[in-house]
């Protein structure tokens, strides 16, 4: 058995860099088992990147990223299989397959991973939209033929399909309404309560932030430079994460734009 | 003088390293079209859109070109009056040469173009990203099966246009250039051997292999949106058409020395 206390996803000094570009600059961070860590930072400070790093899709050019204890960084793609056969993902932008209907892409993981039987699959699928507030009459339907919202549902629903250890939800609320982006908040709650998931969720929704997070973590130039318990951050006094969450242009953030 | 140099080496590497990648790519390409598991649904779905939706344009193709060419080589053999060689000439032009390569270069342009596209698309979509982390291998999924089907149809594909290309030569022989009919049959069935057959359809396998490839691996780096996957369909046509020329003239070579 696995140590309790061994956390599920560790990053050590994590950096990547694109050409001459550098995005992630020695992240630090643990998530725990059954621990759902949000994490915040401005536009294209490299949280997709650090989801993409945690799945192989993209390589780290230095420092380490374990996964249950197991080292990732740099293994074969047939020693990462197995790893990736414990993880969900929900892409920012839903990913769909837009060659299989809406029912084929949430079963997609249960057909061709798992073994499961298409006509077994169906009805799970089925079930898993209804958990996303889509109706079965969507499940025939062409990725194309839906809105942004709804992809990104369907997207949600492919990712929670095979109950997976460890979910990563790119930006779950962005696109939806109040009401359907709490409807999800409370999914990904149950997602890590009851199957005892470990999440870790991108989000710009503070109060989505607060609802689904155990603890958020702040990426800010590269660097984690805040985490704390999700009920902390109002009152924290790191000046990055009293900037973000009260959307002041004034502070140690520098938005890189330039007034006429 | 130096940073032309640094130009030039850059150059080189550059190419070193789209070969190296090529190479790369094409060793996986095959050693996931030999072994199992296969997603036959798949390979099914391919062998079909290769396979049956490219039989109008490779039959047109093959109809006219057996049409001019009865029509050319009449002209030829008529100036050293060896018109009786019309038949046997063309039945041979087509099996061994133009069935296949024409059905390649025409097969490169509708299903190596189409490959790439939407390869291409679900690269910069993420949906390789996608298929990889819900476990399934891509070149599993998505290369061996167009791989496997575009290999095995062409050759089918050839021996179709084989026939529909002697029939269009039958229909200028017999209706223009005055053969009886029989004799215009006969000269054309006596003559040939099983080797003019063999050889165009050992060379429809090869370029059936070319054009997917060639679609998969410039679909599958494509990168930079719309743009990008545009890039990728041009270059999947161009490098398909040329490899496809040269390993005719190598495949032939092979045959003709035997
Ligand atoms: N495949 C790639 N090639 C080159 N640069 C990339 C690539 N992926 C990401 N980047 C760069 O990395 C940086 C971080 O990108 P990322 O998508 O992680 O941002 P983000 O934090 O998720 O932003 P957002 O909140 O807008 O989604 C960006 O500046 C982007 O230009
Ligand atoms: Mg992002």
């Amino acid at each position: 058995m696995s140590d309790p206390r061994e956390p599920k996803v560790s990053f050590r000094d994590v950096h990547i860099a694109f050409g001459a570009k550098k995005v992630l600059q020695g992240i630090n961070l643990d998530v725990m088992p059954g621990e759902s860590v949000v994490v915040i930072g401005g536009s294209g400070t490299g949280k997709s990147v650090m989801l993409k790093c945690m799945l192989g899709l993209l390589n780290p050019s230095q420092g380490s990223i374990k996964i249950a204890g197991q080292e990732i960084v740099g293994i074969s793609d047939r020693a990462r299989e197995p790893i990736l056969r414990k993880f969900g993902m929900l892409f920012q932008y839903a990913a769909l397959f837009d060659s299989l209907p809406v029912w084929e892409n949430v079963a997609f993981g249960l057909t061709q991973a798992k073994g499961v039987s298409r006509v077994a699959a169906r009805p799970i699928a089925i079930r898993k939209l209804a958990q996303v507030g889509l109706g079965a009459d969507v499940a025939d339907l062409s990725p194309s033929e839906l809105s942004g919202g709804m992809k990104k549902r369907v997207g949600l629903a492919r990712a929670i399909a095979t109950d997976p250890e460890v979910i990563l939800f790119d930006e779950p609320t962005t696109g939806l309404d109040p009401i359907m982006g709490d409807v999800i908040n409370d999914l990904i709650v149950d997602c890590v309560k009851s199957l005892g998931a470990t999440a870790v969720s991108i989000t710009h929704d503070m109060a989505s932030a607060r609802k689904i997070g155990d603890r958020v973590a702040m990426l800010h130039q590269g660097k984690i430079v805040w985490q704390g318990p999700a009920k902390t951050i109002e009152t924290c006094d790191n000046p990055y994460v009293q900037q973000f969450i009260h959307g002041r242009a004034e502070g140690p953030i520098k938005m890189e734009v330039r007034p006429e | 003088m130096i940073e032309a140099l640094a130009a030039i080496g850059r150059l080189f590497l550059g190419f070193l390293r789209a070969i190296g990648q090529l190479t790369v790519f094409t060793a996986n390409a095959i050693s996931h079209c030999a072994q199992p598991p296969y997603y036959l649904r798949a390979i099914g779905q391919q062998m079909v859109t290769i396979g049956y939706y490219s039989l109008p344009v490779v039959g047109l193709t093959a109809v006219f070109t057996g049409m001019v060419l009865a029509l050319q080589i009449f002209e030829g053999s008529s100036r050293f009056n060896a018109e009786s060689a019309v038949a046997t000439i063309v039945v041979i032009g087509i099996t061994r040469e133009l069935g296949p390569v024409l059905a390649g270069l025409m097969v490169a342009g509708r299903v190596g173009a189409a490959m790439a596209a939407e390869i291409g698309t679900m690269r910069v979509t993420e949906q390789i990203d996608a298929l990889t982390t819900l476990s399934t291998d891509p070149f599993k999924y998505l290369i061996a099966p167009r791989v496997i089907a575009a290999t095995i149809m062409l050759p089918l594909l050839v021996f179709v246009a084989d026939i529909i290309g002697v029939f269009g030569g039958y229909i200028i022989g017999t209706s223009k250039l005055g053969f009886n009919p029989a004799t215009y049959l006969r000269n054309t069935a006596d003559f040939l051997e099983t080797i003019d057959v063999v050889t165009g359809l050992v060379k429809a396998a090869a370029f059936g292999f070319i054009v997917a490839l060639m679609g998969c691996y410039n679909g599958y780096f494509s990168k930079g949106g719309a743009q990008g996957v545009g890039a990728a369909t041009t270059n999947a046509v161009v490098s398909a058409s040329i490899l496809i020329l040269a390993a005719d003239y190598v495949i032939t070579e092979a045959f003709f020395s035997k």
